[in-house]
């Protein structure tokens, strides 16, 4: 397959920046894969796995929560509000934070912050999913 | 003319004052290497979101209804001044420089007549600043208590900012910090971030799919904007103010160096004197005889 950059950046660090032939993307209205010569789209992403494929045997997973991504003719660039290796991840902190966030939705009071706890456990939930597997 | 024992003591104290500025001195490197490694870490992100900003903006910029905080609300009547300083002090003039850049623009605001409202984050700068514009600081924000800054406490601040923002509580905001060039040079600089500032864009503008719609994104992607530039400013800042300090404690050292080596010269000049002069009695004592 043909390769194309791509750039994984988060406040914090550069996590990866290289060729690669081909990146899923948890975008904010579906996951989709990007491939060579994508089309230029800018999006939002939600929590969840962003899947880099090296190559067809290497693959690596990489947890975020919520960005951007952009893709253009010059590769894609994902800006991550957070980006963890999903090796490093850990199952007892993400339950921890998915009781935090059980709580945040049971204070709630309006029905936006309503809504956004509700948004973060599930996004929560998705992670642990992945991870059980 | 200070007796020998005046001598003695002053010169134990300056080596004792050498070895704190010495100490000083190496925990600052230290901390230094930390600091602008995590500087260093968080440019490609910002770099990168001015590149998405600018493309955004590029194809909106048509566009009938553009997000306030991009192109502002159109005033420019209210200033809200972000300057951001150390905790602590002995850093040369790392804090005076910023807020003197801040001070000539507070003046000049207020000479054109407009309303100024500063935020201080470090108490340096507030202590600085609170004698001559007590009545136009909202608040002081210190983050003494932190070991290390996060995205976290970033993104609080800009939160802090945009609440403002949207309360119409100001018109145009500006940073006020200091941009990490090497250890001897920090460049205090003030950056504007509401309206946000675009880096003109070269070329002809890549027409993307958004998803969702450009606006909502915009409206994510701005306040983020925000805080990822609060965070760099606390970034720059922590490691300009180490670089500071690392060279105001290297030439403290140096001087009481040059202090001792004056002061030991001295001494031994008044107790060869005192020998001599009592050699001097001595023989003039046994001549008379």
């Amino acid at each position: 397959m043909a390769a194309f950059h791509f750039e994984l950046v988060s406040p914090e660090k550069l996590l990866f920046s290289g060729s690669v032939e081909q990146v899923v993307v948890p975008g904010s209205e579906g996951e989709f894969a990007v491939l060579k010569d994508h089309a230029p789209v800018i999006s939002t992403m939600r929590a969840g796995i962003v899947t880099v494929s090296e190559s067809a045997s290497k693959t690596q997973r990489l947890f975020v929560r919520g960005g951007f991504v952009d893709v253009s003719d010059k590769g894609l660039v994902i800006l991550a509000e957070e980006a963890i290796p999903v090796e490093q991840l850990d199952l007892a902190q993400i339950e921890a934070q998915i009781k935090d966030a059980e709580e945040d939705l049971n204070d709630a009071r309006s029905d936006e912050s309503k809504a956004a706890a509700r948004d973060k456990l599930a996004q929560l939930g998705e992670v642990k999913r992945v991870l059980g597997h | 003319m200070p007796s020998l024992k005046d001598l003695r003591n002053r010169i134990a104290s300056v080596k004792a004052t050498q070895k704190i500025t010495k100490a000083m001195q190496m925990v600052a490197a230290a901390k230094l290497r930390r600091a602008q490694t995590a500087a260093e870490a968080a440019r490609p992100y910002a770099e990168r979101m001015d590149k998405v900003l600018a493309n955004i903006a590029a194809g909106v910029g048509a566009g009938a209804q553009v997000p306030a905080l991009l192109s502002g609300n159109g005033k420019s009547d209210v200033h809200l001044l972000v300057v951001f300083t150390s905790e602590r002090g002995l850093c040369g003039a790392f804090n005076s420089s910023i807020v003197r850049l801040a001070r000539e623009h507070i003046n000049q605001l207020l000479g054109q007549g407009k309303t100024v409202k500063i935020l201080c984050v470090g108490k340096k700068g507030y202590d600085q600043l609170r004698r001559q514009f007590e009545k136009h600081i909202l608040e002081l924000i210190e983050l003494r208590s932190l070991k290390t800054i996060g995205y976290v406490n970033a993104d609080a601040i800009g939160k802090k900012i945009i609440g403002m923002f949207e309360g119409a509580e100001f018109d145009v905001c500006t940073l006020f910090y200091s941009r990490f060039r090497s250890v001897i040079a920090q460049i205090p600089t003030a950056q504007q971030v509401i309206p946000a500032l675009v880096p003109a864009q070269s070329g002809a503008p890549t027409s993307y799919d958004y998803e969702p719609e450009e606006n909502e994104i915009l409206t994510t992607l701005l306040p983020r904007n925000i805080s990822v530039q609060v965070f760099r400013a606390l970034l720059e800042n922590a490691a300009s103010e180490q670089g500071a300090r690392m060279s105001a404690m290297d030439s403290a050292t140096r001087n009481a160096g040059e202090m001792i080596k004056k002061q030991t010269l001295k001494y031994n000049r008044s107790r060869q004197a005192m020998i001599t002069k009592e050699l001097i009695e001595i023989i003039s004592g046994a001549e008379a005889l």
